[in-house]
């Protein structure tokens, strides 16, 4: 069974949809990445998986049930998200934002249980922020902040991670970071990773499953060596590229493009 | 002055537990805080025009002689006024936490946002058309007006094309605050009620009676307990919508019934005291500085923390130039316009 199948869904205002008719599926303990250009709707379709958006038609499936008949903190059990923008208020400490990701487990006022702890902390762990766990969290680095939120959406402990464009504002080697993280949490523990990525080549590399999308429609999807194909890139991108293989994941990656018009034509080294 | 490497630790070690034990804090705080609340309020029932002795005070409490001039000033004015101001305090606070948390906006107040001044504008309709209405239907009215007062200044913010951002929700609460304010104006000069008015739009709560009181006590410990009720989903929703249905929070829900209470807590504060701006703004900031960003913490502290603030801006307007009295909007607007201003000067970062 896939962790997410979309049927059929419509998003947006009735007059101006951004996503007319779309059905994808998304496959359990697997890394699945949605690339397209700016304004293809890929953050929309993400949006829609995880509840924020309603779709206007249509319906997200979570493992078989339709996600908005669902009680929303047992979808919160069960599929974790960090938003794009999130930003933490002033003044909570790494530790206290981690704990809110134990809020759907928790009952009404109580305190914090020894799972939650032991959660929080492994999550804490995991995310290599021990020795920040006491800092105000906006007070940290880019790339620390980021690992917060992800730390906080794996305390949810939940088997599903969305993530939206994780990697954004990061410089090169925090970019990396957050990515081999994300790929261990998939290898070592199974857990199924949907994310948003503008780097084509992260993308590729770290994907077991690729989402192409233009114009609020999917143009291919399939593994990287399907969907980084010249063909597919001229389609989706507009640009001509030259794909040589990865060294580190033998998935295709893109070595330098050229918009369409001005290039002759599309090499595969 | 050199720190050896084991002080160091050690205040390393302070600090870790201080950062962590914020529940110790909190009811550091708000022992303290209690405390020092019930010594304003003896202190402010025993100053103002006449000087009244400690032991009157307490022997009007538990004594109370009805033909001693002493005993009627304070169980007739003082006492009511007081509490009237402690509780006023207290819902302006509240309500002005649980707008920050519920908008993530660090300028929300009920003052500003045009809250106070549609409560205000219905009290003024209400004296003109129904005078002696009594006082727990005026009540209501007062929430219908904070609800009318909300209702335009988000309609107006939300005509902009770029959203809402904090700083446009305050122009737009202030262009509506004037044009509800100079509306009750023109309402009280054609009805001639201006004197009943007058001390309503200054701030005050020296017209305070135990009627009054009966009926506004219910509904602020209802909201109270609302409040603290929901105080752990509003921490939730500070950290933003969309982390916050990340986390499985019933957003409608918890958005409609904080709306309901902020309605309730700045309608009620309005019918005893007028539209007083900027405890709503204060005190929740004050108290996350003190007990953290734990809205469970936030807002019992805001409650305590407000009822102190009016309570001393009361006995303040009371003693500053006696024996007139001052209006204690314009006392808590000398503390609020700098801080406002300091606010929004830091950009109005993120709560």
């Amino acid at each position: 069974m896939d962790a997410l199948d979309v049927n059929n869904i419509s998003v947006g205002y009735s007059n101006d949809l951004i996503i007319k008719d779309l059905s994808v599926s998304m496959p359990k303990h697997k890394i699945t990445t949605i690339v397209g250009p700016n304004g293809c709707g890929k953050s929309t379709l993400l949006k829609t998986i995880v509840r924020v958006l309603q779709a206007k038609e249509g319906a997200v499936f979570l493992e078989g049930k339709a996600i908005h008949t669902l009680d929303t903190k047992e979808v919160a059990k069960r599929m974790a998200i960090l938003p794009q923008t999130a930003q933490a208020p002033s003044g909570l400490t790494v530790f206290e934002l981690v704990s809110y990701g134990r809020f759907p487990h928790r009952k009404r006022m109580g305190r914090l249980s020894k799972q939650d702890y032991e959660y929080i902390h492994w999550a804490l762990d995991v995310t290599g922020l021990n020795d920040l766990r006491d800092q105000p969290a906006n007070a940290l680095s880019g790339g620390q902040r980021q690992r917060v939120w992800i730390a906080m959406a794996l305390a949810q402990g939940t088997d599903i991670l969305v993530l939206d464009e994780p990697t954004t504002y990061l410089d090169l080697a925090h970019q990396l970071d957050i990515l081999l993280l994300l790929q261990r949490l998939n290898k070592e523990e199974g857990r199924t990773i949907i994310m948003v990525l503008h780097d084509l080549n992260h993308a590729s590399r770290f994907s077991d499953y690729m989402i192409a999308m233009r114009d609020g429609a999917i143009v291919t999807e399939g593994a990287p060596n399907e969907v980084m194909t010249c063909d597919y890139l001229r389609r989706v991108f507009q640009i001509d590229a030259e794909l040589i293989s990865c060294p580190y994941s033998a998935n295709p990656v893109c070595l330098s493009y050229q918009l369409c018009e001005h290039s002759v034509g599309c090499k595969v080294r | 002055m050199e720190w050896s490497k084991e002080q160091m630790d050690e205040k390393e070690q302070l600090k870790k537990v201080k950062d962590t034990a914020r529940p110790t804090v909190g009811i550091l705080i708000l022992t303290v805080g209690t405390l020092l609340l019930i010594f304003s309020l003896a202190l402010s029932i025993s100053l103002g025009a006449a000087d009244i002795d400690f032991k009157t005070v307490w022997g009007t409490i538990f004594h109370f002689n009805p033909d001693l001039v002493d005993h009627q000033i304070i169980w007739e004015l003082r006492i009511p006024r007081v509490i009237g101001a402690a509780i006023v305090g207290s819902c302006f606070a509240v309500s002005g936490a649980l707008m920050q948390g519920m908008t993530r906006n660090p300028l929300a107040d009920s003052g500003l946002l045009g809250l106070n001044a549609g409560a205000a504008f219905m009290l003024a309709l209400c004296f003109a058309f129904f005078p002696g209405l009594p006082y727990s239907y005026v009540i209501v009215f007062s929430f219908l007006g904070a609800a009318l007062g909300a209702g335009i200044v988000y309609g107006v913010g939300s005509l902009s094309e770029n959203g809402l951002t904090p700083i446009r929700l305050v122009l737009a609460g202030a262009a509506v605050s004037a044009l509800l304010g100079a509306l009750s104006e023109g309402i009280a000069l054609y009805f001639e009620i201006g004197q009943d008015l007058a001390f309503w739009y200054a701030g005050g709560v020296s017209g305070t009676t135990w009627g009054q009181l009966k009926v506004v006590t219910p509904w602020l410990c209802l909201a109270l307990i609302g409040a603290i009720a929901l105080s752990r989903s509003i921490t939730i929703l500070s950290l933003g919508e969309e982390v916050a249905i990340g986390l499985g929070e019933r957003m409608g829900r918890v958005k409609l019934l904080s709306a309901v209470l902020i309605l309730i807590l700045a309608g009620a504060a309005v019918s005893v005291v007028g539209a007083v701006s900027f405890v709503g703004l204060i005190v929740p900031h004050l108290a996350r500085r003190l007990v953290g960003h734990d809205y469970r913490w936030i807002i019992p502290a805001s409650a305590m923390l407000g009822a102190l603030l009016v309570v001393l801006a009361d006995l303040t307007a009371r003693i500053i130039n006696p024996p007139y009295e001052t209006p204690i909007g314009a006392l808590i607007a000398l503390l609020g316009v700098p801080f406002f201003l300091y606010l929004a000067r830091k950009g109005g970062g993120h709560v």
